[in-house]
């Protein structure tokens, strides 16, 4: 599981409670749940996994099951400015691989980490269906299209403190 | 007088909305809020060209609009009538501005029926839809047909599934409509999963109500009561047209209670997937509406028996149930004109890759792959030459020049090694290596085998080393044969359809491109220049005038050499970034 260890306060606690609740705590409500749960948290650690389990009444590994199952969830709190690269097939023939090499080198972590100072995280996805820009890189909401390795930098820095 | 502005992802991404916020103000400033109306449309299909602006009643049609043309477009166009020529549409090979979007090759050859609303409407009114004869086969079939008049002409049209399986839907129906149950569910997949492939998005994107017409259609032909849709929580803006659209149509009445004063009653709730692309298969996806993983299970029995919550359960496409209307409208034997004999209809196609009109078309079936690259897509990006075109994503093929005049549809794809799937065609140049188009897919199913039954989930990351050695010129040619028998295992023994399918782009890239697998084995070279492992940069020395642009641009310090001396590469610190050949104006490194 993930080695974050996470102190659950009072308040948070009322919140993934509040939206259990929404849901008639029922426990085919789990995916919504999480959607929820990550939404307002921005990732999913293991200790709110428990809450929601009890919650829902069901196994703290059934949850586990389906938080890990989909690539949606995540257990790690992502970047202040999280940087999605499209991997789907039309940006791959126009190159998104290298872009990914160079946001790799250029940030120095791999997909799925986020920077040591919390400014960026990495990740891939798979098509966000503006193939027409491509290759396309999202950072948070922000979508920047036919990006080249050399173009990089300069994504990076409008964001750089 | 309307513009409407593209409000499709592509030109979202292209800030769209700046375009619309711009045109009315600068139409304010003007005084003429009252006569011209802006309206952010769904997806025009052409994006390539995006941001798209388009002008009734004289459907002047502008591409490629910055926020920036707002004052020109409606200084010129608006108030003096006259056309903002430099942002029409140039034809490539003419050389002329082409105003009307009807007249242009992208457009043609396109017959919209799926997409008819595309681009038309604003999606978020449904005053519009109405105004296109929303609803009205819904009226029709309450008022003047019964469950089995509907399922009939659904069976007659000879509409088949346009999620890739290609199974008929009038007999879908009938099986659900037999089953007997005290509640029974429509289900909508729009959990698409395909990379490059945004078909069903820009449907829901661009006319929601379509898709709730014929969920509400296909509850009454089978009697249930309650439909869900199942969309990716990746796509925000359909989720939220989509929301808007039900509350609408249950504020009309449309969606709810007495639907046009019957006793026929039918909801719609949306449901949120969460990034698997294994829940495209039914069974996986019901699991996952039920909140487990999503893994399949055996069929049958079929949803239609027992699906959601255990009881029976009708799932359609996104763009199967988006022809429904339509059909009812206009009747099956209109439908069943268009199109080849055993595929009725038209099929919406996610155009992209190295092509020069990417974009969503809709075409009848038996339309040509030629007809539909170099005639609608505008040829090949470049220049280059036409290497490939892959259809049905992860579970299809890659087609070779040989197949270009072959029409298009289910059973001539699936006979030429390929599958129809949702509708995502990549188009490759002379540049792309086969064998890493294949590897690509394979990682991509690696990752998304939900890990169920071994022959995927072991098979395929097989399968993917296999690959992996290939491109890095590790492998032998017994390694070629293993490839293959290991492929046919993995068809024949995988539960669902992911790894059935899961072996066909390896399997069509060795019959179509067997001369590249060897290329990679026996000379250890890459013969479309793309495995890094097969690729060494060196300097010629003749040309090199020693000027040190590549030494400081080397990322990781691979490059050495004395001021106007030649230069020279370390092979073992080169990471072969490509950065020395960009910068390089003398043409002195080149790849071996």
């Amino acid at each position: 599981m993930s080695h974050i260890k996470v102190k659950i306060k009072e308040k948070d606690l009322n919140t993934i409670k509040q939206i259990c609740k929404s849901f008639n705590n029922e426990p085919k409500e789990l995916i919504n749940v999480l959607h929820k749960t990550q939404e307002h948290f921005g990732y999913l650690p293991a200790e709110i996994q428990e809450v929601v389990a009890q919650e829902l009444n069901v196994p703290v590994a059934k949850v586990y099951g389906v938080v890990t199952f989909y690539s949606f969830f995540t257990m790690l709190p992502k970047g202040k400015h999280p940087v999605s690269i499209c991997t789907g097939t039309a940006c791959y023939v126009r190159g998104a691989d290298n872009v990914l090499q160079e946001f790799k080198r250029q940030l120095g972590i791999e997909v799925g980490e986020t920077t040591e100072d919390g400014e960026f995280s990495l990740s891939c996805l798979r098509c966000v269906g503006a193939c027409g820009l491509a290759p396309v890189v999202l950072v948070g909401d922000k979508t920047y299209g036919r990006v080249a390795p050399d173009g990089v930098k300069a994504i990076i820095d409008e964001y750089k403190k | 007088m309307h513009l409407l502005v593209c409000g499709g992802t592509g030109c979202r991404a292209s800030a769209s909305d700046s375009i619309v916020e711009s045109l009315k103000q600068e139409l304010e400033n003007k005084g003429l809020s009252d006569e011209v109306q802006v309206i952010m449309t769904g997806c025009f299909g052409f994006c390539e060209k995006g941001p798209i602006v388009k002008v009734l009643p004289d459907n002047t049609f502008y591409v490629e609009v910055k926020h920036e043309d707002a004052v020109e477009i409606v200084d010129e166009h608006v108030i003096k009538g006259r056309q903002v020529k430099r942002l029409l549409y140039q034809d490539p090979e003419k050389k002329q501005s082409i105003s009307d979007s009807k007249h242009m090759d992208f457009y043609k050859k396109q017959i919209r029926i799926a997409l008819r609303n595309c681009g038309f409407i604003d999606p978020e009114n449904v005053d519009e839809y109405i105004g296109r004869d929303g609803y009205m086969a819904l009226g029709k079939c309450i008022n003047e047909m019964t469950p089995q008049d509907v399922i009939k002409e659904i069976k007659d049209s000879g509409l088949r599934g346009r999620g890739g399986g290609g199974f008929p839907t009038g007999l879908k129906w009938e099986i659900a409509s037999k089953n007997n149950a005290d509640q029974k569910y429509v289900v909508c997949n729009a959990d698409e999963g395909d990379p490059g492939a945004f078909m069903d998005r820009s449907i829901l994107e661009g006319d929601p109500h379509a898709v709730l017409e014929a969920m509400a259609i296909c509850g009454y032909a089978t009697n249930a009561s309650k439909g869900l849709i199942y969309i990716r929580a990746e796509y925000p803006l359909a989720i939220k047209r989509l929301k808007i659209a039900i509350d609408q149509a249950r504020e009309y009445g449309l969606l709810g209670k007495n639907i046009f004063g019957s006793d026929f009653e039918f909801d719609v709730e949306l449901r949120y997937g969460a990034g698997a692309f294994v829940c495209g298969e039914e069974t996986a996806l019901i699991h996952s509406m039920e909140g487990l993983r999503g893994e399949p299970t055996i069929k049958p029995p079929y949803p239609a028996e027992k699906g959601y919550l255990g009881k029976p359960t009708n799932v359609n496409n996104v763009e199967t149930f988006a022809n429904i209307p339509v059909i009812i409208n206009k009747g099956a034997n209109w439908f069943n004109k268009i199109g080849t004999e055993k595929s009725k209809g038209t099929k919406v196609f996610a155009l992209a890759g190295k092509i020069n009109n990417v974009g969503l078309i809709e075409v009848p079936m038996g339309t040509t792959l030629r007809e539909v690259i170099f005639e609608i897509g505008g040829g090949i990006k470049d220049g280059k030459k036409f290497k490939a075109v892959q259809t049905g994503g992860p579970s299809g093929g890659c087609l070779t020049e040989k197949h270009l005049d072959t029409p298009i549809d289910f059973d001539n794809l699936i006979a030429a090694g390929s599958m129809m799937g949702s509708g995502g065609m990549i188009v490759m140049d002379e540049d792309d290596c086969m064998v890493s188009v294949a590897k690509f897919y394979l990682d991509f199913t690696v990752e998304e085998s939900c890990g169920k039954c071994s022959p995927c989930r072991i098979g395929n990351k097989r399968l993917y080393e296999l690959l992996d050695q290939i491109t890095q010129g590790k492998a032998t040619m017994d390694d070629l044969q293993r490839l293959r028998n290991m492929c046919e295992v993995i068809k024949d023994t995988s539960l669902c359809g992911l790894g059935q399918t899961s072996p066909n782009p390896i399997l069509s890239t060795l019959d179509n491109f067997w001369d590249e697998y060897v290329a990679h084995i026996k000379d250890h070279k890459c013969p479309a220049g793309q495995c890094k492992d097969l690729m060494k940069y060196v300097v010629i020395e003749e040309n090199c005038v020693g000027c040190t642009a590549c030494v400081r641009v080397c990322p990781v310090g691979a490059i050495s050499g004395e001021k106007k001396q030649p230069h020279y590469i370390d092979p073992s610190n080169c990471i072969k970034c490509g950065a020395c050949i960009e910068r390089c104006k003398f043409d002195a490194i080149i790849v071996k």
